[in-house]
């Protein structure tokens, strides 16, 4: 059975053949000043790669790709291309779109396969900065700062890099090795990661502070909040972030299996959490949301993913209370009835219970994804301004309210600022390392 | 229905598609199945002493993932002996009366070695013959093909000693590897020839491998040249047969040859002048079958445009194909671009900032990304149309002149009046 569950946590998309990647990149109009480059937040020179996998000039295919974005590999295979550089494809108007994504995986694949050796060091400038957090954010910084020269530590809580690529993206759009190469590329680049080292425990952020010439938090986002009903605590309700996280470590439990699951929330996270609860096997998924599928956040690719998965969408529903046996394990939900009322501070129309509209479900587990919490404590550790845990900063340099700190990816993401995006967290990163580094030259006189 | 019978110097096939001579006419077996799929005509693989072959033989240009955009091949003519080649005709024309079977020849330039294969082919009812004074490569190291029709004399002398013998019409096959085709077209005429086709293929090397540093193809490690066809062949081509076409002194009909792939080149040969074509790589690529398109493709155009006869297409545009001091300097057409079928890829633009007169301005309106040209900058070379990815996105249109038509030759006749 074991294995029948690691089929399932198979990458789904299969790679292009030759002949379709050839035929598709010879599709390609290779327009001028092309929309899709516009599309794409690292600005990758997509005409360019597609152009040069037609004249099987594999290695600046991949090289065009890595060096816009240096997790172009796992992007290929998670960015909302529909909505980014394939929405933009003038071929819209006229046929179909270029499979960008798909080019772009067949020649990152391409790298990974012959691991030949894309970008180099830059000489030592004697510059030194930390990391914190080896995400898609952290890991794009620490690559460009690398190749200017700088000597980056990145200090890492988890016990392996790559941040959300690595835990967070379920396996089967993601496989773990994708993500190990795009930290490996880092690596060979001469950036120390120290993982299972937690800022605050295992070293202060005083201490890098003092230690460093230049600071970026890219620490993401921490676990799904409290539902705060009763029942919480009872065997069988998980949080979905730790949820997606134990698959993406190998970790296929057999528990699941002919059981039912409601998933509480309708985002992206929700979505993980309920098509890898129907992957380990549940007989039933339900997501439940208190908003109507009008106001869901999940992109639409991954709601047509959930449905084909068989998972079923319940609106206006809010969880009321987890009900358990003597045992301490989940029996069932008691959900009510919502309905949208006026709008609140957000703009949004606010769901409001309609009383009396209690009901029950009976399920064997509960998968939260109401959101993540954010890491405050930290980024109180490092003195930064923050609004509700998102560190504030110019969004043109990512300057935090301390000069020397900077920070970038899903800790600066909300309130209206940023970007929820794996592609927008890696530029980020990019701009972070841009603006030390600029600002480096002009200290040093070499502007 | 459109009538499709061609009479080519007296030649007549029940529709203007032959195979050429080349591989596919190989044997009774494949002509054969050519006349069961529909063509109206082969002409057999060229036929005098048996050769011996190499392998390999045959190499194609892709062109952005377009197979076969060019064809190269270094096969020689026949390799099987005559008698095998004659009884296998004989049985064709029996089984197949109506369709038109041209015998190819080639022998060395000798008057009693074309006597006596002429006699031999005609015995066993072939409808006419085409001299082979065209195959580039390995033939013409021996004296043959190119190599005697590279020299108007020889074409000349050994069309006529054909035609001391020969009973049915004589087509000359002429080889596009000479300066000017209308020299060895009119040696043709002059010897007697009855018709003249063309093109052979072009000398050509099809590539270099760049992991080996072999030629393509290669032969044990070792290339020679070897003759161009296919789909890029065909502007080639068609300027050969209209300048043939319009060669007062070429008077007999054209069988055109090169790069035609469907019945949309062979009306446009026809229009340049051409009686009926023959067609070769198109077969080699998708086998024989292709026929049904281009008779159901002619057909229907013939039957849209109301003509009864594909004969009336015969030459239709040869005289609007002239020389260039002959087109009038005082014609204008500039580009102009729909931008509500635009889809904004930019290629006109910057193919014509990069590469031609830089008159197609990008802007944007109410936040709409658009093109539009500077048609008094605009010279009207048509660069940005082709490029368009697009039908209707871009049209070229004529911008009445004020003064009247002026060639260049009418311009400096005038000149040189006014300066006399």
């Amino acid at each position: 059975m074991s294995s029948q569950l690691e089929r399932n946590f198979v990458e789904m998309t299969g790679r292009m053949t030759k002949n379709e990647a050839m035929e598709e990149a010879n599709r390609c109009l290779y327009c001028y000043d092309a929309p899709c480059i516009t599309a794409c937040p690292t600005s990758i020179q997509i005409p360019n790669f597609i152009k040069k996998i037609a004249s099987s000039n594999m290695k600046g295919s991949a090289l065009t790709i890595m060096d816009a974005n240096p997790i172009g590999a796992s992007c290929a295979r998670v960015c909302p291309t529909e909505i980014l550089c394939e929405g933009a494809c003038v071929l819209n108007s006229s046929t179909k779109p270029i499979k960008i994504g798909q080019l772009q995986r067949y020649a990152t694949d391409w790298a990974m396969e012959t691991d030949v050796e894309l970008f180099k060091k830059g000489e030592p400038n004697g510059y030194k900065v930390a990391i914190v957090g080896s995400g898609p954010a952290g890991l794009s910084a620490a690559r460009e700062l690398s190749r200017f020269g700088y000597s980056v530590t990145i200090f890492e809580a988890e016990a392996k890099a790559g941040g959300l690529n690595t835990y967070g993206i379920v396996s089967f759009r993601l496989p773990n090795e994708v993500a190990d190469w795009e930290v490996a590329q880092v690596e060979k680049l001469g950036v120390e990661i120290k993982t299972n080292t937690r800022v605050g425990v295992d070293i202060s952020a005083e201490d890098i502070l003092t230690q460093y010439d230049s600071v970026i938090v890219a620490v993401g986002m921490g676990s799904v909040p409290n539902l705060g009903i009763e029942g919480e605590e009872l065997e069988g309700v998980h949080d979905a972030i730790e949820f997606v996280k134990r698959t993406k470590m190998g970790v296929l439990t057999e528990d699941l299996i002919g059981k039912r699951v409601a998933v509480i929330g309708a985002g992206n996270t929700a979505i993980d959490g309920a098509t890898c609860a129907v992957r380990l096997g549940a007989e039933q998924v339900d997501i439940l949301y208190r908003r109507t599928e009008k106001e869901m956040t999940a992109y639409q690719y991954e709601y047509e993913f959930a449905k084909q998965d068989g998972v079923g969408f319940k609106w206006l529903t809010a969880p009321k209370r987890i009900i358990g046996d003597e045992a301490g394990k989940v029996t069932g939900l008691e959900c009510v009835k919502m309905k949208l009322g006026e709008a609140g501070a957000d703009g949004r129309q606010r769901p409001e219970a309609i009383e009396g509209s209690e009901f029950i479900i009976e399920v064997d587990a509960v998968i939260k994804a109401i959101g993540q919490t954010r890491f405050v404590p930290l980024i109180e550790a490092f003195g930064l301004q923050h609004t509700n845990g998102v560190v504030d900063i110019d969004e043109t340099t990512m300057q935090t309210s301390n000069a020397k700190v900077f920070a970038c990816g899903d800790v600066v993401f909300g309130n209206g600022q940023g970007e929820a995006m794996v592609v927008t967290a890696a530029q980020q990163g990019k701009n972070a390392a841009n603006i030390i580094h600029e600002r480096f030259k002009k200290q040093s006189g070499n502007a | 229905m459109a009538d499709l019978r061609i009479d080519l110097a007296g030649i007549k096939s029940p529709n203007p598609f032959w195979l050429a001579s080349a591989p596919p006419t190989n044997s009774g077996y494949q002509v054969q199945r050519a006349f069961e799929a529909g063509w109206g005509g082969a002409v057999w693989k060229t036929l005098g002493e048996p050769i011996l072959n190499v392998s390999s033989r045959f190499a194609a240009v892709s062109f952005n993932g377009q197979r076969v955009a060019g064809f190269n091949n270094i096969e020689l003519i026949t390799d099987r002996p005559l008698e095998i080649n004659l009884n296998e005709i004989l049985e064709t024309k029996k089984r197949f009366p109506n369709h038109a079977i041209i015998a190819s020849l080639m022998v060395e330039p000798q008057q009693e070695k074309w006597h006596e294969i002429v006699k031999k082919v005609e015995a066993v009812g072939v409808d006419g013959l085409e001299l082979n004074f065209g195959c580039p490569h390995g033939m013409a190291e021996r004296g043959m093909g190119s190599a005697s029709g590279q020299v108007p004399e020889l074409v000349e002398k050994q069309t006529y000693w054909v035609k001391e013998v020969a009973r049915t019409p004589v087509i000359v096959k002429l080889t596009p590897n000479i300066t000017d085709i209308t020299m060895t077209a009119e040696a043709a005429v002059r010897g007697g020839a009855d018709a003249v086709s063309m093109i052979n293929t072009i000398n050509s090397l099809a590539g270099v491998d760049l992991d080996t540093w072999n030629t393509v193809p290669h032969v044990g490690g070792k290339g020679a040249h070897g003759g161009y066809c296919g789909p890029a062949v065909k502007p080639i081509a068609l300027n050969m047969v209209a300048e043939c076409a319009r060669n007062p002194l070429v008077n007999v009909p054209i069988s055109g040859i090169g790069g035609i792939s469907n019945w949309q080149d062979a009306a446009e040969f026809m229009l340049m002048g051409a009686t009926g074509v023959q067609v070769c790589t198109a077969a080699m690529h998708h086998g024989f079958s292709i026929v049904e398109d281009m008779i159901d493709g002619l057909n229907n155009y013939l039957d849209d445009k109301g003509i009864a006869s594909v004969m009336d297409l015969v030459g239709q545009s040869v005289q609007r194909y002239s020389n260039w001091g002959d087109l009038d300097l005082n014609y204008n057409i500039v580009a102009q671009i729909n931008n509500d079928v635009c889809i904004n890829c930019n290629k006109c633009h910057i193919a014509c900032e990069d590469t031609s007169h830089q008159c197609i301005d990008l802007y944007t309106e109410s936040g709409r990304p658009m093109l539009k040209v500077r048609e008094q900058d605009c010279v009207g070379c048509n660069l940005c149309a082709i490029v368009c990815p697009v039908d209707g996105a871009i049209s070229m249109i004529e911008k009445k002149s004020t003064i009247p038509p002026m060639t260049w030759n009418e311009r400096q006749s005038l000149i040189s009046n006014f300066t006399r």
